[in-house]
């Protein structure tokens, strides 16, 4: 097992760099600092000086690969590539183009994100799970057929709607809850109640019709039929049997996801204007910041990695006829 | 013929050659025996004919709107005597609703609304000067008295729209009964009894009724748009019905060309992992993992700032706005079909795998046929299920996506007509009292619909085509 999470860790490796080497490309070789410097100083009447000293004081002066001016292994060290993405391996992202820390923004602005990320998830999950059985249990009838095409029907909404919807009215309308904003601290609740919510209904539609199609294939298995013949009720097989093995592939898809949970949501928060990494991403890509963009890009490569390593130890957990080897 | 001279722009190009590729295949299927069976099954379940008639209307919409010109110039220099032909460039559908397109107003009005949203001050007659809301300079014009005259008017228009509608529909009913009693070989009346009796293979009631009821909002909705704002005005006083029609084919096209460009990388490579396996697998794993890796959105997002960048330094290389928007929405789809091609070559890959190991396939193999030819002759036909139900699998959420991205600004180009930008600019008129809903309310109708009957669509089509589904 051990050497397994080792082995996947190490495989991990060239993924990174891999990422790294694309974010590279993207940020730095076809969009030149100098092209950046234009660009954040404003387009018109920029001195040739002023994009120089933009340039050196965010370290964008060296040379992208190799520098020729420096000594030894100074002359790799002292490249944009060594100084910008290799440092992103330890987690040292730098500053951002306005100056500020970025190491220090996601430690503060993670929190909020987990704060709306987490309850949605946790809820989204029991309602939908519960909803499925339901369905499930009058599978074949005009509940199931009209419960599938409300499904449907939700899926097919778009979630700017339910956002826009919802903030309308519950905020406006009825004035139950407030609009948008952020407080931490237990006062904080009465913000996070929208946005979870609207995510909840938001996500509902796909994830129940998803969650009844493994319940209905679940209880086409042999076994099931075989608790059936020996005369258990209905609620039974459902409890007992068929939720605690069709859940093997429902939790297994939500471990995948479970780091990302950082990440936050952009839309979701920059409409209840929360103060998490989804806000801050999406500010940094209307600013175009792109130390921040090029960090977040990162930070997601290797948070979803672990999401799949996470994916495969789940599965020996939950299901013991899984071997790792 | 085009009344100009036309334009291709490369959208416009690629969204031809993806309708004559499907109806090459859809010819092609029809002569095969197993592939025409579950073409079948859709045509014969009635969500599958539903969504397929409404679907056609918004594609037909689409593909007369991607047919692009230059409009001959109404009032030429004098001096010159050949035709002159104006810079802007608009495309059939907007020559077909022109009086839309021309029918601007000042700023905000209501749906059906005869006076503008805002108060002005008018100038009347002996000189006092008083705050009223100014009648529009198009919608309801015809009228002289707005308030007593305009539910009457509206609901004759409808009644003749009703009518062309049903005189429509009648005529394509008797048509079509005609059309099938002469392939069946029975009587008129008989074949007309099948279109409505519920009873035919074909549920050809659920068509009939279906296809009136698309005429009638069709018709009726024409009848309205000619004479009133029937989604009102946006700020700049632009019919949002136009807006919402027009965004149609931004939709469409994403929709669609995202994944027709995924999918020859994605067939290419996911067959060349499964197929031969080794240090080829592992290569293409690793290209897909490590792509797959990176949040999508945040590489639309990096990707797309850096062709603001790019376009804002060579200007000069698009020759118009609307080839420069076409540009950015090519390339949208070229990075939404990067992001999302990962999942379509896993599956490919672990199918051929499967394939592999069949029979007919170790039996071409011992007979020496070489890698090339089986895989075109047996690994290739055997696929092509997944690249079909991926396809329209893909198309709702594609759309979705598109208004998405539009409002965090990293979608389509902002002069673009497309439901995002349409709800993206209409989020903030939502503070106003009273209220401006209608903007939104159309983009996100327009967007439900096309979404609405594409997952039905989509859900027959898998029923149909995925052998894994029991029938």
């Amino acid at each position: 097992m051990i050497a397994y999470i080792v082995r996947r860790a190490l495989y991990a490796i060239p993924i990174l760099i891999g990422v790294n080497i694309i974010t590279f490309l993207l940020f730095f070789v076809v969009n030149t600092p100098d092209d950046m410097a234009r660009m954040f100083l404003g387009q018109k009447h920029v001195t040739e000086v002023q994009i120089e000293d933009w340039k050196t004081e965010r370290g964008y002066h060296n040379p992208l690969f190799y520098n020729a001016d420096a000594e030894g292994l100074d002359s790799f060290k002292e490249t944009i590539f060594y100084t910008k993405s290799l440092r992103l391996f330890v987690f040292d992202f730098g500053r951002s183009d306005s100056g500020r820390d970025i190491s220090f923004d996601i430690s503060q602005r993670m929190w909020p994100s987990l704060a709306i990320a987490v309850p949605q998830l946790l809820i989204g999950l029991l309602v939908a799970i519960t909803f499925a059985l339901l369905i499930a249990f009058f599978r074949a009838t005009y509940i199931d057929y009209w419960a599938v095409v409300i499904c449907v029907v939700l899926m097919s909404i778009s979630s700017l709607f339910y956002i826009i919807g919802g903030q309308f009215v519950m905020g406006k309308l009825l004035r139950v809850v407030p609009i948008s904003g952020f407080e931490s601290g237990i006062f904080g609740i009465k913000f996070l109640i929208l946005p979870v919510l609207i995510g909840v209904v938001g996500g509902i539609g796909s994830s129940t019709r998803w969650y009844r199609t493994i319940f209905l294939e679940e209880m086409n298995k042999d076994y099931v039929r075989t608790v059936r013949a020996k005369g258990i009720a209905e609620q039974t097989v459902l409890f007992r049997h068929v939720l605690r093995n069709a859940l093997i592939p429902i939790l297994t898809g939500v471990v995948v996801i479970l780091p990302l949970l950082f990440m936050g949501s952009l839309i979701t928060e920059s409409f209840f204007g929360i103060p998490g990494l989804g806000s801050y991403t999406i500010d940094a890509i209307n600013r175009q910041d792109f130390a921040i963009v090029r960090s977040m890009v990162f930070l997601g490569a290797v948070l979803y990695i672990i999401g799949l390593l996470l994916t495969d130890i789940s599965y020996t957990v939950v299901d013991p006829r899984v071997r790792l080897g | 013929m085009l009344p100009g001279k036309p334009v291709f722009l490369l959208t416009d190009i690629l969204i031809f050659v993806l309708v004559l590729s499907i109806v090459s295949f859809f010819a092609y299927a029809m002569r095969k025996p197993h592939l025409r069976q579950p073409w079948g099954q859709v045509v014969r379940s009635r969500a599958g004919v539903i969504s397929m008639i409404v679907l056609a209307v918004y594609v037909a919409i689409a593909l007369l709107d991607s047919l692009h010109f230059h409009p001959v110039l109404e009032n030429p220099a004098a001096d010159s005597t050949e035709v002159q032909y104006s810079g802007e460039v608009i495309s059939v559908f907007d020559q077909l609703v022109s009086g839309l397109r021309a029918s601007t107003e000042k700023t905000y009005s209501a749906p059906f609304s005869a006076h503008l949203y805002a108060k002005e001050t008018v100038q009347q007659a002996d000189g006092t000067r008083v705050r009223v809301y100014p009648r529009l300079a198009w919608g309801a014009a015809h009228l002289e008295e707005p308030h007593t005259q305009k539910t009457a008017d509206i609901l004759g228009l409808a009644l003749t729209g009703a009518l062309k509608a049903a005189l429509v529909w009648a005529v394509l009913l008797v048509l079509w009964a005609l059309y099938l009693s002469a392939r069946t070989a029975r009587a008129f009346p008989v074949a007309f009894r099948t279109l409505f009796d519920g009873r035919s293979e074909v549920p050809w009631r659920t068509v009939s009724v279906t296809l009136g009821v698309v005429l009638l909002v069709l018709m009726v909705g024409a009848e309205w748009a000619s004479k009133y704002h029937v989604l009102g005005t946006d700020k700049v006083g632009e019919d949002v019905l136009y807006q919402a029609l027009k965004s149609i084919r931004t939709g469409v096209v994403i929709g669609t060309l995202t994944t027709l460009l995924m999918v020859p990388f994605a067939i290419v490579l996911g067959i060349m992992a499964g197929f031969f396996r080794g240090w080829i697998d592992d290569v293409i794993q690793y290209l897909y993992t490590t792509l797959n890796s990176v949040p999508g959105v945040l590489l639309i997002a990096a990707a797309v700032l850096m062709l603001n960048v790019y376009m804002s330094k060579h200007a000069e290389a698009f020759a118009s706005l609307t080839q420069r928007a076409d540009m950015r929405l090519l390339f949208l789809c070229l990075i939404l079909g990067l992001t999302s091609w990962t999942g379509l070559c896993r599956l490919l890959r672990a199918e051929t795998l499967k394939l592999r190991a069949v029979d007919f396939v170790q039996a071409a193999t011992a007979f020496g046929v070489g890698p090339m030819q089986t895989i075109f002759r047996h690994i290739l036909p055997n696929v092509m299920h997944i690249v079909l139900i991926t396809l329209v699998l893909d198309f709702s959420g594609l759309v979705l996506a598109e208004a998405v991205l539009s409002y965090i600004n990293i979608g389509v180009d902002p002069t673009m007509n497309s439901w995002g930008n349409m709800i993206n600019s209409a989020r903030l008129e939502m503070a106003r009292e009273p209220i401006v809903w209608w903007s939104l309310a159309a983009s996100l109708f327009f967007m439900f619909t096309l979404v609405l009957f594409a997952n039905l669509f989509a859900d027959v089509v898998r029923d149909a085509l995925d052998p894994r589904v029991s029938r």
